[in-house]
C-alpha cells in the first residue's frame, strides 16, 4: 500500500485526543437538578437547597446502602447480566448479622450463646450470607445457562422468604453498640466511597476488569479469547452478593435492628442508578463513576422533592418517569453517535 | 448457471427500444457524517433490465449510497429521479412503496414464523373474520416461488432453512413489492458454489423480466459473471461506470484502489520444518470423523470444502471451543488436551474466527482492549493488574504493522470498516506470538487492499516458522496462498493435495465427492 490511501492513519494514533469523559453529560444533569431545585427552594422556602451541609449529608447517607448495591449490580450489567435479589439479600444479610450483633441481657435473642460478639463476627456473617446468595446465582447462571433474570428473580423469592422464616417475620433487636457503630455517623458513606474506589480502580486497571467488559460486548469473542466465561461470571455475581451482604449490614446497623422486610425495592434502585449512570443494559459499557453520579441524582431527587414539599405518591411517579428517560437519552445518543 | 442459457442468449425487453428516462438517476448525491463525507456530489444511473454491480473498497461509499436509494438515510444534497421523475424518500417504507427494495447482508427474517408469515408480512390476507387467511397466503407465496423457481415450502419455519434459503425468501420478499430495483448487498458471500449458481439464475430471471438490480460484491468473479455494467466508487467520490464487457480485472481493481496492488498473492518459498500440530482421528460426534493431519513449521496448510462440511467445525475443535470428543492433538509431538479455548492459547494456539462480529469483536469496545484481550491470558499482567503502559506500547506498535486506519487505538472498534476490524482481530492474535495460527475466511468481505495486506502478512508469519491452517471459500486465495491444500466433504477429509497438483477442479472433486 503506498501513499494514496494512508490518509487518516498512524501519524496522528500517538495524537492524545482531547475528549470528555462519558459520565460528564450525566454529571450536567445532576448539576442542573441540583440548580433547579436550589431556584425552587429559595423561591418556596427562602433557603438554599445544595448549600446546606446537613442535607447534603443525609442525601448521601440515605443513598449510601444502594450506592454499595449499585456497585455490585453496575459489574452484573457490564456483563450483560441483571441481578433482581439484592433487595432480599440485603434482608437475609440484614437478620443473619443483627441475630449475631445482640446484646447478652436479651432474653430473647435468636442464638443465646452467641451474644455480645465482636462487630467483626457480625459484619463477616452478613458479607458471607451475600456471598453465598451471590455465589448461588452465578452458579445457576453460568451452570445451567438459565437467564440472569430468573435466576435471581429465584433467589430474590427465596431469599425474603429465608430472612422471614430466620426471624419468624419478628425484628431481630436489642444489638450492641459495637454494631450500631457501623451505620454511625459517615460510616456507610465512608465504606460505600471506599468500595466504589475500590471497584473503579478494579474496572479499570485489572484483569478481572477488562475481562468484565470483554464478557458483557461479546461472550462468544471472550470465550474463544481464552477467557473462562463460566469461572468469571461466578465470581461477578458472587461479588454483586457480597456487596449486597455489605448493605445489608449496614442496613441493619443503622435501624440497630434487623427485619426481614428491608430491602425492598431497593434492587430496582441501584438498576436505575446504574442506568441513569451510562451503563448499558446490552452489556459492555459502563464505569463505577458515572453509578456513582447516578446514585446522586436519585438521592438528590429524593431529597429535593422533600424539600420543596413534593407528595411522596408524586415523587415515585417522577422517579419512574426520570428513569425511562435517562433510558431514552442514553439510547439517542448511541443511535446519534453510530450513524 | 446452465440450465436457462436460451432464456439468457435472448435480448432483454427493454434493449429493443431503450427508455428515454433510466429507471433510477441520482445526481450530485451528497452526504457528510460528523468528520467524514461519506459521497461527494457522487451521480448513478441504473438502466432497467440490467444488473449493475457497484464496486470499491470498504468505506468507499457504497452502502452510504444504497442507504440513501433505499430510504435510510436522507441525502444532505442532491436529486433522486425514479422512472425520470424527481421523488423524496423519507423512510425504508417509502421506498419499497415506490419499488425499491433492498436486500440487507444480514438477513432480516423472523426464525419462529413460517416462509409465507415472513414474505407477506404487514400484508397477510384475511378472511372474512379478520383473521389472516394462511391458505390464501401460503398459495400466494407458491405462486410467487414458481414465478422466481424458488423451490421452498410456503409453510415451514425459516429456521429450519439453510443460509442460502433465506436469502432466497429475502430476495422473493422484495419481488412480491412490486419492486422495480432491487438492490442485493453481498448476497453471496455465505453460499456455497451451487447455492451461487441458483442465486444467479433467479437474478437473471428478474432481470428478464426488466427489473433493475444494483448489485455490492467484493468477489470479482461474480462481477464477470453476472453484472451487465458496474460503477467504481473510492473514498466517496463516483469514478467511472463501465459495461463489465470492457475492462478487465486489474483495469477495475487499478479503479478502485487507485493504486496497483502488484500481487495478490505473495506466497512465499520458505523453508518448512518440522512438524508442530499433529491431529490423529480427530472425531465430533454427529459433525465430522476421523480427521488426521500435520502441518509443519512454516507451512500453510489450506482447507477447502464447501459450506457445511465442517471445515469450521474441525478448527473450532482444534481450539477448544467445542472440544471434540475423540481423538488427539498433538504440539510438537507431545500430547495436549484441548478443552477450552484457554487450554488451546497456553498450548501456543491462536484463532481467528469466521464470524467477526459473532464470534471477534468486542463492538463496544475500543481499538485497544479488542486487540489485547487475548494475551492477557498469559502476558502484560502483573498481580492482577494490567501493564498498561507497554501493553499499549505493544498493540500500537501492532495496529502500525498491520496498517490500522484509525484516528487513535481508543476508538471504538464499530467504528471500523471490515477490513480495519479484521487487521485488528489478527493483531489480537499476533501479540500472543501462536506456534499454530488457525486462520478461518481470514478475508471475508473485507476490501482488495485490506486483503492483499492480509495474504502478505500470513506469508510472512509462515516464513517466521509459524504453522497456519487456512480456511477458505475462496478457491484463488486457497490455491494461491496453500503449500498444501486438505480438502472436506460431510464431515470427512476427503483428500490433502499438494500446491503443484492442486487447481479448481481436483479440489472440487474431492469437496463435492
Amino acid at each position: 500500500m503506498n501513499t494514496t490511501s494512508v490518509p487518516k492513519t498512524m501519524h496522528s494514533i500517538a495524537k492524545p485526543t482531547l475528549k470528555l469523559p462519558p459520565e460528564f453529560s450525566i454529571f450536567l444533569v445532576l448539576l442542573g437538578i441540583c440548580v433547579f431545585f436550589e431556584a425552587i427552594g429559595w423561591y418556596l422556602n427562602d433557603q438554599s437547597f445544595m448549600f446546606n451541609l446537613e442535607r447534603l449529608k443525609i442525601i448521601i447517607l440515605q443513598m449510601s446502602v444502594i450506592g454499595i448495591i449499585a456497585i455490585g449490580v453496575n459489574l452484573v450489567i457490564i456483563t450483560g447480566g441483571i441481578d433482581l435479589s439484592s433487595g432480599s439479600v440485603v434482608a437475609a444479610a440484614a437478620v443473619v448479622s443483627a441475630s449475631l450483633a445482640q446484646v447478652s441481657d436479651f432474653p430473647r435473642a435468636i442464638f443465646p450463646e452467641l451474644t455480645n460478639l465482636h462487630v467483626f463476627w457480625p459484619l463477616m456473617a452478613g458479607i458471607l450470607v451475600g456471598l453465598i446468595a451471590g455465589a448461588l446465582n452465578g452458579s445457576l447462571i453460568a451452570m445451567t445457562g438459565i437467564p440472569p433474570f430468573i435466576a435471581t428473580l429465584g433467589l430474590m423469592v427465596a431469599a425474603r422468604g429465608f430472612a422471614k422464616w430466620f426471624t419468624g417475620g419478628m425484628p431481630v433487636s436489642m444489638l450492641t453498640d459495637d454494631f450500631a457503630w457501623l451505620g454511625e455517623g459517615g460510616n456507610p458513606v465512608v465504606i460505600f466511597l471506599a468500595i466504589a474506589v475500590v471497584f473503579h480502580i478494579v474496572l479499570r486497571y485489572t484483569r478481572f476488569g477488562k475481562y468484565t467488559y470483554a464478557i458483557g460486548a461479546n461472550r462468544q469473542a471472550a470465550r474463544v479469547s481464552g477467557i473462562n466465561v463460566n469461572r468469571h461470571l461466578i465470581w461477578i455475581y458472587a461479588i454483586a452478593g457480597l456487596l449486597s451482604g455489605i448493605a445489608g449490614t449496614v442496613t441493619a446497623a443503622r435501624a440497630i435492628s434487623g427485619q426481614s422486610g428491608m430491602g425492598v425495592m431497593y434492587e430496582l434502585d441501584a438498576i436505575a442508578a446504574v442506568v441513569i449512570g451510562g451503563t448499558s443494559l446490552v452489556g459492555g459499557v459502563g464505569r463505577i463513576t458515572g453509578t456513582v453520579i447516578g446514585v446522586l441524582i436519585l438521592g438528590v431527587m429524593t431529597s429535593g422533592f422533600t424539600f420543596i414539599r413534593i407528595d411522596a405518591y408524586y415523587q415515585e411517579m417522577v422517579k419512574g418517569a426520570i428513569i425511562v428517560a435517562a433510558v431514552i437519552a442514553d439510547q439517542y445518543r448511541n443511535k446519534k453517535k453510530r450513524v | 448457471m446452465t440450465s436457462d442459457t436460451t432464456t439468457l442468449e435472448r435480448p432483454h425487453p427493454d434493449a429493443a427500444a431503450p427508455l428515454a428516462h433510466p429507471l433510477l438517476e441520482i445526481r450530485g448525491i451528497l452526504k457528510a457524517f460528523p468528520g467524514v463525507v461519506a459521497l461527494d456530489k457522487v451521480s448513478f444511473q441504473l438502466k432497467a433490465g440490467t444488473v449493475h454491480a457497484l464496486m470499491g473498497e470498504n468505506g468507499a461509499g457504497k452502502s452510504t449510497l444504497m442507504k440513501i436509494i433505499s430510504g435510510i438515510y436522507i441525502p444532505d444534497q442532491g436529486d433522486i429521479f425514479l422512472h425520470g421523475e424527481k421523488i423524496t424518500l423519507k423512510s425504508p417504507i417509502d421506498a419499497l412503496n415506490r419499488g425499491i427494495a433492498m436486500i440487507h447482508q444480514e438477513l432480516n427474517l423472523m426464525p419462529h414464523m413460517t416462509v409465507a408469515e415472513n414474505v407477506w408480512i404487514t400484508r397477510e390476507p384475511q378472511n372474512r373474520f379478520g383473521f389472516v387467511d394462511h391458505k390464501e397466503l401460503n398459495r400466494k407465496t407458491a405462486e410467487l416461488f414458481a414465478q422466481l423457481s424458488i423451490d421452498i415450502a410456503p409453510d415451514v419455519e425459516i429456521q429450519t432453512l439453510s443460509v442460502a434459503s433465506r436469502q432466497m425468501v429475502e430476495i422473493a420478499k422484495a419481488v412480491s413489492y412490486n419492486s422495480d430495483v432491487l438492490i442485493m448487498d453481498e448476497p453471496t458471500s455465505a453460499l456455497t458454489e451451487t447455492e451461487v449458481a441458483h442465486l444467479f439464475n433467479i437474478i437473471r430471471n428478474l432481470r428478464q423480466q426488466g427489473k433493475g438490480i444494483i448489485y455490492i460484491t467484493h468477489k470479482m468473479n461474480e462481477l464477470f459473471e453476472i453484472a451487465d455494467e458496474f460503477s467504481v466508487f473510492r473514498d466517496g467520490q463516483y469514478i467511472a461506470t463501465c459495461a463489465s464487457a470492457d475492462v478487465t480485472r486489474d483495469d477495475i481493481i487499478r479503479m478502485m484502489v487507485g493504486r496497483e496492488i502488484k500481487q495478490m498473492f505473495p506466497k512465499q518459498e520458505v523453508p518448512i520444518g518440522d512438524v508442530v500440530l499433529s491431529v490423529q482421528d480427530l472425531c465430533l460426534e454427529g459433525v465430522f470423523q476421523n480427521i488426521t493431519f500435520d502441518i509443519r513449521a512454516g507451512e500453510i496448510l489450506g482447507m477447502a470444502g464447501l459450506v457445511g462440511s465442517g471445515r469450521s467445525n474441525v478448527a473450532e475443535a482444534l481450539f477448544g471451543v467445542v472440544p471434540a470428543t475423540s481423538g488427539t492433538i498433538a504440539i510438537n509431538g507431545v500430547g495436549v488436551e484441548i478443552d477450552t479455548p484457554a487450554a488451546a492459547l497456553t498450548a501456543g494456539m491462536a484463532f481467528l474466527t469466521e464470524d467477526r462480529k459473532e464470534t471477534g469483536c468486542f463492538l463496544s469496545l475500543d481499538i485497544q482492549d479488542n486487540m489485547g484481550a487475548a494475551v492477557l491470558n498469559q502476558n502484560y499482567v502483573n498481580k492482577g493488574f494490567v501493564q498498561s503502559k507497554s501493553l499499549n506500547r505493544d498493540c500500537m506498535e501492532m495496529a502500525q504493522r498491520l496498517r490500522v486506519k484509525t484516528p487513535s487505538m481508543s476508538e471504538v472498534i464499530q467504528n471500523l470498516s471490515g477490513g480495519n476490524q479484521q487487521k485488528v482481530l489478527v493483531g489480537r492474535w499476533l501479540l500472543t506470538h501462536p506456534k499454530i495460527l488457525i486462520l478461518d475466511e481470514p478475508t471475508r468481505g473485507i476490501d482488495v487492499g485490506a486483503k492483499a495486506e492480509i495474504h502478505k502478512l500470513v506469508s510472512e508469519l509462515a516464513g517466521q516458522g509459524v504453522a497456519i491452517l487456512m480456511i477458505s471459500s475462496e478457491m484463488p486465495e486457497v490455491l494461491g496462498m496453500s503449500d498444501r491444500i486438505m480438502v472436506m466433504h460431510e464431515g470427512r477429509l476427503t483428500g490433502i493435495l499438494d500446491r503443484k497438483d492442486a487447481d479448481q477442479v481436483s479440489i472440487m472433486e474431492l469437496a463435492a465427492k
